[in-house]
């Protein structure tokens, strides 16, 4: 999180760190000291940044709203936009200039790179929407199909090819330096493909499991700095000193709370909760998911004297959204942590600037990647029903045989079905 | 590549210029012409003693090699997981600095709780399939087995998770920078070896051939490069490797392509290395070869003289596969070398460790074997099996594999997917 006021704790070297949020009108022993035209002006001057960041934040939320109003294509546009930003901040951040003056050609090694993963990552996830997409056309559909099926062997050898450009462009007295862009090149490529990857599958099984999380992140965070603004006084943890636990723990009971209601709310549409089989664009329709039927539980004896209803009703994903706000609230944080420990250790302020009041993409980012893998894999493992073989085996069909061949197989496959269902009556 | 020989090139610029050709074994070097005789004789004396311990102890590991390859599919990946733990052991010792991590007492353990970490995940991923079918017999252990595949990437993830959230906790003042250091250096190895042996354990339970055939071919690639530039290495290839010489290289590549197209006839004909292992047993294997190891007979009237005792060739098919591998072994796998090389000399270290006498460390002898692995596991997925792959084929292993509901669940979201696409292209 950026630290956007004034009273900077962690880097001033006079003051002692501050340890705990500022409450609006108290004011710090070392500033009483001075004279009150300082006060003045730092009392405006974070209000100022706080409206900055206001603004900014209600700019974001808007246009990632209209973003999710056009649908699964456009967000996934989003995201890959995205990831160019937060690749570009982090690729930028440890390049020493000088160093980079004489090795030409490095700055495109990198991005041959990042486009050899976004082919390998999102040819990986949507080959199945993209053939399902192109079926109206033989040529397209045969050379999709083609495309898909060599689909390893390309990243495979773009990836040689760039490691190959590598080595023979290492140059006599950096190669301690190419080494090391070369390892940060690999772990930023892994840290930002990873959580789009998961993010981008997300998206697809229902706009529903990128939109809550992100929302309980984003809610986390607002919650937090309300708490700790007016509550906060015992100090978290030692890599952000803006961080209490009062703050912590108002913002995960006020998380859990929302992500009960909100997955509610957001359950009830079918834009959001049906999954995308392919890359159209249009309106979508499909039969809801059994977790987004709702069930009518009676309502508990204290609550039905105020309120007329006798049942309340309760969509099973409610129960799946607790536990994603537990999540939420005690371990996404951790990603934050581990930005601002990674700040601290490179002696950076920020990730980048291309967000006024809140820094770059990555400062925006950071608890929401550790949120998306555990939604993906959480979704995965609890919410699909999964048969392992089947899968596999769709899967090599699907890819390896023609659509001849697959309806060959089907009726091949149908006749001995019959068969023995025969044999048993 | 360790570097055997007495007079490195890697000696600081202010020494005569570096060596670029292998020596010769009579041939007589400037700069030790100018010192006494009594240097010389010791110089060759050295340098065959190290010649011998290295050929001693490739000898050795060919032999233990050869051993394992017989007992079967499953020691072969336990030998794999031991080379594993040596590479990351070497590797996380390398960039460690003494006086720091004494600061930092739970940090090597943090280190192999990562590597079990992704050993998890790597071999549950890859066994799985393997292990439901070796478990197919008994009721109870086969749902407990189905249970553990289902929460696999949970369990995998929580521990990573839980690694994840140490780290962080035990972030100490002064030492971040190390720290996190430390923790991307701990990736990326976990990634260079876990990454290649998940493409190698796949390879072997398809059939040995597909493992023992490209680690053949690196090692015949090395050998082959060494004698040709003994003989007649003159050339410099690389800045990087300055005992590298393009005869070396190119007597090398022909030799492995040549060795591959015969190696893929004479391995291609047991079937104890041609057959896939679809469970974790280690019994004999009985299999149909398929059609990649039949062979095919090629008359060779045409083309050779009349005195030539052979009039037809036995071909087996895989033998055309064998020779893009070759290719690849010999052009692209010595980059692996080249990027280890690269690495030391940019760290400025001699080699990766010293488990084995005159080889120097287990990654000094896998560099070029990783490379190879992921291509030949690349290849086998993308040329191989769809070739072999046929309605029958699947329709067995449907039948095989799946219990009646789940072949009936097949059946039914096969119809689904066929048609929808049977709606689009109407």
């Amino acid at each position: 999180m950026r630290d956007s006021s004034a009273d900077n704790s962690c880097s001033s070297p006079r003051t002692p760190n501050l340890r705990q949020r500022r409450r609006s009108n108290e004011i710090p022993p070392e500033i009483l000291k001075s004279n009150g035209t300082i006060l003045l002006v730092n009392d405006k001057f974070k209000y100022k940044s706080m409206w900055i960041r206001a603004y900014s934040s209600l700019w974001m939320l808007a246009f990632v709203s209209l973003i999710i109003y056009m649908g699964h294509l456009y967000i996934w546009a989003m995201i890959v936009v995205i990831q160019i930003f937060m690749a570009s901040e982090l690729f930028n951040l440890l390049r020493r200039a000088n160093q980079d003056k004489r090795l030409p050609k490095f700055k495109l090694l990198n991005w041959h790179f990042f486009f050899t993963a976004m082919l390998y990552v999102y040819g990986r996830i949507l080959s199945q929407h993209l053939v399902n997409t192109v079926t109206s056309e033989k040529i397209f559909y045969r050379l999709v199909s083609n495309l898909i099926k060599y689909q390893m062997v390309i990243c495979y050898f773009l990836y040689i090819a760039g490691f190959v450009w590598f080595i023979l462009s290492l140059k006599k007295r950096y190669y301690k330096y190419q080494f090391g862009q070369y390892a940060w090149t690999h772990m930023i490529l892994i840290v930002v493909f990873t959580q789009s990857a998961f993010t981008v599958a997300n998206i697809f099984q229902g706009i529903f499991w990128f939109l809550f999380p992100a929302l309980l992140i984003a809610m986390n965070d607002v919650a937090a700095y309300f708490f700790g603004f007016f509550f906060g006084k015992t100090p978290l943890i030692k890599l952000s000193p803006k961080k209490t636990w009062e703050g912590f723990i108002g913002a995960s009971v006020a998380t859990m709370i929302a992500a009960f209601t909100f997955a509610n709310f957001l359950g009830r549409f079918q834009w959001l909760t049906c999954p995308r089989k392919d890359l159209s664009t249009g309106w979508l329709e499909c039969d809801p998911d059994p977790i987004f039927k709702p069930e009518y539980i009676p309502m508990p004896e204290f609550i039905s004297h105020w309120i007329p209803e006798k049942e309340i009703a309760v969509l099973p994903v409610q129960w799946h959204a607790l536990w994603l706000g537990l999540f939420a609230s005690i371990i996404a944080p951790f990603g934050g942590f581990f930005a601002s420990g990674f700040k601290r250790a490179f002696k950076i302020k920020d990730f980048g600037d291309s967000i006024p009041g809140h820094g770059g993409f990555t400062d925006r980012m950071d608890c929401q990647m550790v949120m998306a893998v555990f939604v993906y894999i959480y979704h995965q493992s609890f919410v699909v029903q999964h048969d392992y073989s089947i899968d596999v085996l769709l899967d090599q069909i699907m890819r390896d045989l023609g659509f001849e061949e697959q309806l060959a197989l089907y009726t091949k496959l149908g006749q001995i079905l019959q068969e023995r269902q025969l044999m048993h009556i | 590549m360790q570097k055997d020989t007495t007079t490195s090139s890697s000696t600081p610029p202010t020494n005569t210029g570096r060596i670029r050709h292998r020596k010769r074994s009579n041939e007589v070097i400037p700069e030790d012409g100018k010192a006494n005789g009594g240097k010389l004789l010791v110089n060759d004396k050295s340098k065959y003693k190290s010649m011998l311990i290295r050929a001693y102890s490739s000898v050795w590991m060919i032999g233990s090699f050869v051993l394992i390859i017989y007992m079967g599919h499953l020691y072969i990946t336990a030998m794999i997981v031991v080379i594993q733990i040596f590479m990351a052991r070497e590797l996380f010792n390398l960039l460690r600095r003494a006086h720091e991590d004494k600061q930092l007492p739970g940090f090597r353990l943090l280190n192999w709780h990562f590597f079990f970490t992704a050993m998890l995940f790597v071999y549950g991923r890859i066994l799985s399939q393997r292990l439901v079918n070796t478990v197919n017999s008994d009721k109870v252990l086969y749902r407990l087995v189905s249970s553990l595949i289902k929460y696999h990437m949970v369990v995998c993830y929580s521990l990573y998770i839980t690694g994840f959230i140490w780290f962080i906790l035990t972030l100490k003042k002064k030492m971040y920078k190390y720290q996190f250091g430390q923790y991307a250096w701990t990736h990326m190895i976990l990634i260079v070896v876990f990454g290649q042996s998940s493409f190698t354990v796949p390879s072997i339970f398809e059939g040995i051939f597909w493992f023992l055939l490209p680690a053949t071919l690196i090692v015949i690639n090395d050998i082959a490069a060494y004698f040709f530039g003994f003989f007649f290495g003159r050339t410099p290839l690389i800045k990087l490797s300055p005992k590298k010489t393009w005869e070396g290289f190119i007597g090398a590549s022909v030799t492995t392509i040549i060795s591959a197209f015969m190696l893929a006839n004479i391995m291609g004909r047991s079937q104890w290395l041609t057959c896939p292992r679809k469970d974790l047993s280690t019994g004999w294997l009985d299999c149909d070869p398929g059609l990649l190891f039949t062979p095919e007979s090629y008359s060779l009237l045409g083309w050779t003289p009349l005195w030539f005792p052979w009039k037809e060739i036995s071909i087996l098919p895989v033998q055309w596969h064998a020779l893009c591998l070759g290719l690849f072994a010999s052009i692209i796998a010595p980059f692996g070398g080249f990027f280890a090389s690269g690495f030391k000399r940019a760290f400025k270290i001699k080699d990766f460790g010293d488990s084995i006498p005159g080889h120097g460390g287990l990654t000094d002898r896998m560099d070029c074997q990783m490379v190879m692995a992921v291509f030949a596991y690349i290849y086998h997925q993308s040329f191989v099996v769809p070739q072999s792959l046929s309605v029958e084929m699947i329709l067995d292993q449907i039948l095989m594999n799946l219990s009646f509901d789940e072949q009936e669940a097949l059946y039914r979201r096969l119809g689904e997917m066929l048609q929808q696409g049977i709606q689009r292209m109407t």
